[in-house]
């Protein structure tokens, strides 16, 4: 390839607050129009802000777990521009003392996305066309963002989406964002640029705004990148501008509107103090953190034997691999406490939705009990399936389910000794068997199913006989 | 009789008066002195009858009153009363009524202070004379020939003409000083942080702050005492407010060391106010307290820097007045950005459009650093020739004005000089520092000269007491007392 893609992100994130980040207003999504905000949320003469500490905290969450070093002394500047959906014209966000700084992101290639610095700021409300008229809904506006800046460290449409990915998952983990593109919670703007491979130089680049679609992201950095090469092919230039994409047709437009080359006349917010932070309380929080996701995915595949995909499937999840952890303490084959996951429970939860949410009441106590149960084979994988499932409709132990017999009967030496019982009884289908009328295997296996109620695992009654008759 | 609130206040007790016939007779004064003054551009007789029916009610039932319960008072009208409107005396907000309290009016409200009405002012408190008004100027009680003085100017015009006992201003540069200085009445600039600004109008965020303009230095620290209190509300207020122990007000000043700024008594001051600032300073030497002398030098820089950070939070601050939500909106326009425009043109007044435009330059790329940036270490150099001062003396005095009160239209026409007059007050505001004015003589017109005395961060309590004192040798009668109780 002649060309080279050089791109960076910024990536806008709602924080999970319950309140809004300079008053007390929910950051509920949806909502009727303007019933979410107050007189300091839509800016009203004599209002102020009073900075959420929450909406802090999550940040400095956010930047360690994406490796940033946080500001002891952090700032909230204003950042001016007038537009129907700013209520004060201006929005308080951060310039020069961003939160956090200098982290990054790792793609499974062990190649690291750097991240330049991450700000908290407020949300604007949002225009709303109806009936050939303009309506403004402040409901949004106000809620807090954090705007995570990458260096243009990306060489390819397949490494955006991975990062994308990996930081959503890597903030849903931590739980300050639900991280829902479709809701507009997670937003991109992506910087392309290409530039002849091996050079070092960049070139000029186009920003392509307001992404909230993964797949869009993907067609639109794909033609973007063959737009501008083929710009530079037929002897062009780029111009630096802001750019919208076009869904319908898969092509990208200029965007003439506020973001265009404005002067923002930032300068500090008077109106709050100075955000100090101490070290104990970025220690704190940093303690407080889970596992990272990658990190975890990569540990169920190397100690607890799970195949990528699986560990991947369940690592998704939060809510459920901290379920599955509960439960495998002692376990000596986690990887069976898995399948019944992805077989029964996904089953159940078929929504990704649904899933997240894990709306199931189950003890993992009794999880563990049914794993344990299969662990020493006192039930088989057949019983443990079905004890499950009656498990996520009644959060019972499987006992509950299970009765004595149920579980004497497929003991092993209980299996072998109705196996060989079977055999000495049906000498001549024995017989049968062994001189070619396989079907004779049946009465064998129906002998010891019938004695044993049914409970026992056919297919390890059926290895069973063939090991004694074949010898 | 200086001492309005006692003086209101025992009357209200021993029932000498009630709270309704004191009411009735403020607006009935308000009535008669208000087309003469311009000082209020709202009267709220039916809201201040209603809260003195409740007052009348608790005394009858023997209840205790709280310290300013059932005095007459008023409000600049850039600070927000809930149902009442708020207009910063600009067409942008004739018709605005805010739908919640300002800190400082809530405080008062759940006080049952009488909200007489609200006075006139600078719009956006913009301006020294009260003449940029929507509503046209405030006249000097002492004269009427003469402003004022602003952006204040209708509190000082009211409590001056005795039309309320007492007022809130708010001061940016100058504005609750200046107007007490031309009008004979005593006016607090707090510590910055020392009163909440959640519900002031904002002009110029680092820099306003609330206080009360009063008949005296004692009236001053009943008032401020009632509005110096921890807010939520505002994240620059501040948890180390404290309140003025008026019982020391009478202590005498032996062995305070008062500081006086050689550069103020140099250039643009007039005679006549050398004059009597000279006197007073004389008077506490007599008083006995130690007189240092201080040089400033960059002082000089204090009228510039006020005016490009004043200016640039300014032009972001009034903003959010676009026509869209709230306020006034053009009538003919054919897109958005002429309406925002248009709104904008017609709303605001010459002089705020001025500041805003001055603001916005500051701020603007290119000029950021030559400016903004420039002001910015101006005046944290000024903060700190300020604080090395004040290790060494307890106030620093200086004239509150090089002038007294402005003829009519003087500002219109010379705005660059009268931007020079605000350079004994801004010093306070570019440092956060309190800083109070008190009555000190009058000049060959009459017309009143005030001193200003500046002191340490929350030290209110010390510049009230040697104001007090000065107060009490001089025995300045104020123009007009009591309403005849």
């Amino acid at each position: 390839m002649k060309y080279e893609l050089v791109s960076g992100l910024e990536t806008h994130i709602e924080l999970s607050t319950k309140t809004k980040i300079f008053c007390g207003c929910t950051t509920e999504f949806g909502g009727e129009p303007n019933t979410h905000c107050c007189p300091v949320c839509i800016g009203l003469p004599g209002t102020l802000p009073k900075l959420n500490e929450q909406v802090v905290n999550f940040a400095i969450k956010a930047g360690l777990a994406t490796n940033c070093e946080i500001s002891l002394i952090s700032k909230m500047d204003r950042k001016n521009y007038v537009y129907p959906d700013l209520p004060k014209a201006y929005q308080i966000s951060q310039f020069d003392l961003p939160l956090c700084k200098n982290g990054y992101v790792e793609l499974s290639s062990g190649k690291r996305i750097r991240l330049n610095r991450i700000h908290i700021e407020e949300d604007a409300g949002k225009l709303v066309h109806q009936r050939g008229d303009v309506f403004v809904d402040y409901n949004r506006g106000g809620v807090p963002l954090i705007e995570i800046v990458t260096e243009p460290d990306f060489r390819s449409v397949e490494e955006i989406l991975e990062y994308i990915e990996r930081l959503q998952l890597t903030m849903k983990y931590i739980g300050i964002s639900d991280c829902k593109m479709q809701e507009g919670s997670m937003r991109c703007d992506v910087n392309i640029s290409v530039r002849l491979a091996g050079s070092e130089k960049l070139g000029t680049r186009t920003e392509i705004k307001n992404m909230n679609s993964i797949t869009y992201i993907g067609k639109a950095v794909e033609y973007e990148f063959a737009r501008q090469c083929e710009v530079l092919d037929e002897g062009g230039t780029i111009t630096q501008e802001t750019l919208r994409y076009n869904e319908e047709d898969n092509t990208t437009s200029s965007a003439r509107d506020k973001e265009d080359a404005q002067d923002y006349r930032y300068f500090k917010e008077p109106d709050i103090v100075p955000i100090i932070t101490s070290q104990e309380k970025i220690n704190a929080i940093y303690s407080s953190l889970p596992e990272n996701p990658y990190v975890r995915m990569e540990r169920y595949e190397k100690e607890l034997g799970l195949v990528p995909e699986d560990a991947k499937n369940i690592v998704k999840y939060k809510k459920i691999a901290d379920f599955f952890e509960k439960s495998i303490d002692g376990i000596k084959t986690p990887k069976i406490g898995a399948n019944l996951i992805i077989s029964s429970l996904f089953r159940k939860l078929s929504s990704d939705n649904e899933k997240e949410n894990f709306n199931i009441e189950l003890n993992p106590k009794f999880f563990y009990e049914l794993l344990k149960l299969q662990d020493d084979k006192k039930i088989s994988a057949n019983q443990s399936r079905a004890t499950f499932e009656k498990m996520l409709v009644d959060n019972k132990s499987p006992m509950a389910f299970l009765s004595e017999a149920d579980m004497s009967s497929v003991d092993d030496s209980a299996v072998i000794e109705m196996c060989r019982e079977a055999v000495e009884q049906n000498p001549l289908s024995v017989a049968d068997y062994l001189s070619g009328k396989e079907k004779a295997i049946q009465v064998l296996i129906g002998y010891v199913m019938k004695k044993s109620k049914g409970k026992s695992n056919a297919a390890l009654v059926k290895s069973t006989i063939l090991d004694m008759i074949s010898k | 009789m200086k001492n309005r609130i006692e003086l209101i206040r025992s009357a209200l007790l021993s029932k000498e008066i009630s709270c309704t016939e004191l009411t009735k007779k403020y607006i009935a004064a308000i009535n008669a002195e208000n087309k003469n003054l311009n000082a209020y551009v709202l009267v709220c007789e039916d809201t201040a009858l209603t809260t003195a029916a409740k007052v009348d009610k608790k005394i009858a039932a023997g209840e205790k009153l709280m310290p300013l319960e059932g005095i007459p008072m008023t409000l600049k009208d850039n600070i927000c009363t809930k149902g009442i409107k708020t207009t910063c005396c600009s067409k942008m907000l004739e018709d605005f009524t805010p739908i919640y309290n300002a800190t400082v009016w809530e405080a008062l409200n759940t006080q049952n202070a009488i909200l007489l009405g609200k006075t006139n002012m600078d719009e956006f408190a913009m301006g020294s004379s009260s003449e940029t008004s929507v509503f046209g100027g405030s006249l000097n009680p002492y004269n009427t020939n003469y402003v004022a003085g602003g952006s204040s100017g209708g509190v000082a015009s009211a409590v001056g003409g005795g039309i309320a006992a007492y007022g809130l201003g708010s001061d940016t540069g100058g504005s609750i000083r200046q107007p007490a200085s031309f009008c004979g009445l005593v006016g607090l600039k707090p510590t910055y942080g020392t009163v909440s600004r959640f519900g002031l109008i904002a002009y110029a965020s680092s820099f306003d702050q609330i206080g009360p303009i009063t008949a005296s230095v004692r009236d001053c620290a009943a008032v401020f005492n009632n509005l110096s209190f921890y807010d939520k509300n505002d994240a620059t207020s501040s948890p180390k407010t404290k309140k003025v122990d008026i019982s020391k007000l009478n202590a005498d000043i032996k062995s305070k060391r008062i500081g006086v700024i050689k550069e103020f008594f140099t250039n643009g001051i007039k005679a006549d106010v050398k004059k009597a600032v000279l006197s007073a300073i004389e008077k506490y030497r007599e008083l006995g307290a130690e007189i240092i002398e201080l040089s400033m030098p960059n002082i000089k820089y204090s009228v510039p820097v006020y005016y490009i950070l004043a200016c640039a939070e300014a032009s972001s601050n009034l903003g959010r007045y676009d026509g869209i939500r709230y306020g006034y909106k053009t009538t003919n326009y054919n897109d958005l950005n002429e309406m925002v425009c248009k709104t904008r043109s017609e709303g605001f007044g010459r002089e705020v459009q001025h500041r805003i435009l001055l603001g916005t330059y500051v701020l603007s790329s290119g000029y950021y650093d030559a400016y903004y940036k420039k002001a910015q270490n101006l005046r944290q150099g000024l903060k700190s020739a300020f604080a090395e001062a004040l290790e060494n003396v307890d106030a620093i005095i200086t004239p509150t004005v090089p002038s007294t009160a402005f003829e009519l239209n003087f500002s219109a026409n010379d705005p660059v000089e009268t931007y020079m007059t605000d350079i004994c007050t801004v010093p306070a505001n570019i440092t956060g520092l309190p800083a109070v004015s008190v009555p000190c003589g009058f000049d060959d017109k009459g017309l009143p000269v005030g001193v200003q005395l500046i002191g340490n961060y929350f030290a209110e309590e010390t510049i009230l007491h040697l104001a007090a004192k000065l107060e009490d040798a001089l025995a300045i009668p104020v123009l007009k007392g009591v309403i005849s109780l």
